[in-house]
């Protein structure tokens, strides 16, 4: 009469479910509640694990609200690894579902930042590149080289301003963001992740290097899909940020 | 502990607690207040970044013990093959002095639940439980430890006791044995055991680590008390009552404080260290 | 604009990008980095208190459990209509438009 642990997972995520026979107290009645303790184990480690995954949107919705969504979310998506690191990447497209926050329609990407920020907090390190090795390149050695980013860099393209509403949630005295459209990009100099607004076409050219195109090709993309790209203001972003560590041929 | 002659492969009989990255400074400012680190493995299975760097940065200063809460050794399929890879992984570059987990199980088909949950004692468990610490040991390539659970029910099927379940697992695996006192007087509370019984039954020869740790207070449906392993709260004065039984019975071993939820600051986990190593001092040689 | 040109003018870009971030202070030492800000891991061996109900209770909560009273800061960002045509407002008055009254 042992429940197998099919029957013990779908008691345990489904409240609504009874709970499984097999299973007493000391005296030998049924678990009752002390089964509930796994439930709520379950429930209140994964909630609390989604807090610290996106504190904007907690910010965004209330504490209340945060839980709420939570809940609804970890019974539709439970992690499916033990890595509690990345869990929570199935939050954007969840959101986007979620008819109680639907009206805020920003509220996706925001989640992408957040899953971004922690993907680049735990991304491999890379020594960025000497500037020695960028300052030596013939205008036609750079404009057919290969620029490789360090793994920690991530741009997310938003039609909100999405790097507003995320610096109004995290930095005391930011202005309320206005409507325009802001693709971000996270840049991790050391071990802490800051994201940065990009101008028009820059996303273009860093998604371009990293999809492994010439620098010349990414400036292209940049500018066809961006008439004003500004190169140079681009670069300095990047390597102030240590993002650019490798030139040449591709790894 | 700076002392260049200490050893980093083995867990030194003294305090140790569980590494929280709030306390990094204080760490390397008062080295002398704890003799080792556990860290839970899971939170260290990133590419790099800061906590890779503070892993990297603790490990050459102090032995550390890898604790694993999401390999699942009791569950009914198979080992996470990927998750014992990236165990494999970490327990490769940082050389820890000791890997245990738990006699339990937290995955069931691709889903994670994120808990230690129960098993019954049976003959088909202890053949599950034992390939599995099989299959651990050997990919890792070394003896783990195995942790008693905290249980807040029994299974009616359930043919073997707790202590003689874990000891016959180390039998046949040669696996050790982690003895969470909190987790045997939670569980003696809870079923109504005698915690000093459990004691007295327990492999104690095989302990190679002990865990202290707080608990919470609830009540079942008849208004019997309920704990609950929180790691939220001081150890118990009940509990240190029994950890000093064990010390007196088996000798100074490991002991690590765990405190996982409202984690206090670094000076109130320092004096849960300093109580264990009064209870240390006095361990019979 | 031939290649020789963009490539010209690439360069200058860039020269004008290592120009101005000379000034970007050298990267700490790898002690130093290890200080600051740590993300908490979520893997624990130990979850939240038995006395929440946040495990058993049934109530669904994609409804009328939605709270406006502690809503956070949502309330406080007004975005109008998106200029790309999209049907989504980004301000809590339409939210609460949408919502059952309690």
């Amino acid at each position: 009469m042992t429940p197998d642990q099919a029957l013990l997972h779908r008691s345990i995520v489904d409240p609504a479910a009874p709970r499984p026979d097999g299973m007493i107290d000391s005296a030998g009645r049924p678990a009752g509640r002390r089964f509930d303790v796994y439930r709520n184990n379950v429930t209140v480690s994964l909630i609390e694990a989604l807090e610290t995954a996106f504190p904007v949107l907690r910010k965004l919705v209330g504490d209340e609200n945060f839980r709420h969504l939570a809940r609804a979310f970890l019974r539709r998506h439970p992690p499916s690894s033990p890595l509690m690191l990345f869990y929570g990447d199935a939050m954007p497209d969840f959101l986007s579902g979620f008819a109680p926050t639907g009206q805020l329609g920003y509220l996706p990407d925001v989640a992408r930042l957040e899953l971004a920020m922690r993907i680049s907090y735990h991304a491999a390190d890379a020594v960025p590149l000497a500037r020695s090795r960028l300052e030596a390149l013939a205008p036609e050695a750079l404009w057919s080289t290969h620029l490789t980013l360090a793994p920690s860099v991530l741009v997310i393209r938003s039609r909100w301003p999405l790097h507003a509403i995320w610096r109004y949630n995290v930095e005391v005295g930011a202005p309320r963001p206005k409507p325009a459209a802001e693709d971000v990009i996270v840049l991790r100099p050391d071990y802490d992740p800051v994201p940065h607004c990009l101008g028009p076409g820059a996303a273009t050219f860093v998604d371009a290097l990293r999809a492994g195109r010439t620098f010349g090709e990414a400036h292209d993309a940049a500018t066809d899909d961006a008439p004003a790209f500004d190169l140079s203001a681009t670069l300095t972003l990047l390597l102030a940020g240590g993002a650019i560590t490798g030139i040449g041929a591709l790894p | 502990m700076l002392d260049s002659a200490l050893r980093k492969d083995r867990l030194p009989q003294a305090p140790g607690v569980g590494y929280k990255p709030q306390h990094f400074a204080q760490i390397l400012e008062n080295p002398g207040a704890v003799s080792w680190l556990e860290i839970h493995a899971e939170n260290y299975m990133g590419d790099g970044g800061r906590p890779i760097a503070q892993l990297r940065h603790l490990a050459e200063r102090f032995p550390v013990s890898v604790h694993g809460v999401g390999l699942s050794i009791g569950g009914e399929g198979g080992l996470d093959a990927d998750h014992l890879g990236r165990l494999k992984r970490l327990i490769g570059w940082l050389e820890p002095a000791s890997f245990s987990e738990h006699l339990a199980w937290s995955s069931h088909d691709s889903a994670f639940l994120n808990d230690l949950l129960p098993l019954p004692y049976t003959a088909a468990t202890l053949n599950c439980v034992s390939d599995h610490v099989d299959e651990v040991q050997d990919a890792l390539g070394r003896r783990m430890l195995l942790e008693n659970p905290s249980s807040y029910l029994a299974f009616v099927d359930s043919t073997w006791s707790e202590t003689d379940f874990l000891a016959e697992v180390a039998r046949r695996t040669g696996c050790g044995l982690l003895l969470d006192v909190n987790n045997v007087f939670v569980s003696a509370t809870n079923l109504e055991l005698d915690p000093v019984a459990y004691i007295e039954s327990f492999a104690l020869d095989l302990v190679g680590e002990i865990h202290l740790g707080g608990h919470a207070e609830d009540a079942d449906d008849h208004g019997a008390p309920l704990l609950i392993d929180s790691h939220g709260h001081p150890v118990a004065d009940p509990v240190w009552d029994l950890y000093s039984r064990v010390i007196a019975r088996c000798g100074a071993r490991p002991t690590l404080i765990e405190w996982d939820n409202d984690v206090p600051d670094w000076d109130i986990l320092a004096a849960e260290a300093d109580r264990a190593a009064m209870i240390l001092a006095g361990a019979p040689a | 604009m031939s290649q020789t040109t963009k490539a010209l003018a690439a360069a200058g870009a860039l020269a004008a990008a290592l120009t101005a971030t000379l000034s970007v202070p050298a990267h700490a030492q790898a002690k130093e980095k290890c200080f600051g800000v740590s993300l908490a891991g979520k893997n624990d061996c130990a979850a939240g208190p038995g006395t929440t109900c946040a495990g058993t209770s049934t109530v669904d909560y994609q409804g009328n459990a939605w709270t406006l009273v502690d809503a956070g800061t949502c309330t406080e960002i007004e975005l109008p209509e998106m200029a790309d045509g999209s049907d989504r407002m980004g301000s809590l008055e339409a939210l609460d438009r949408d919502l059952p009254q309690s």
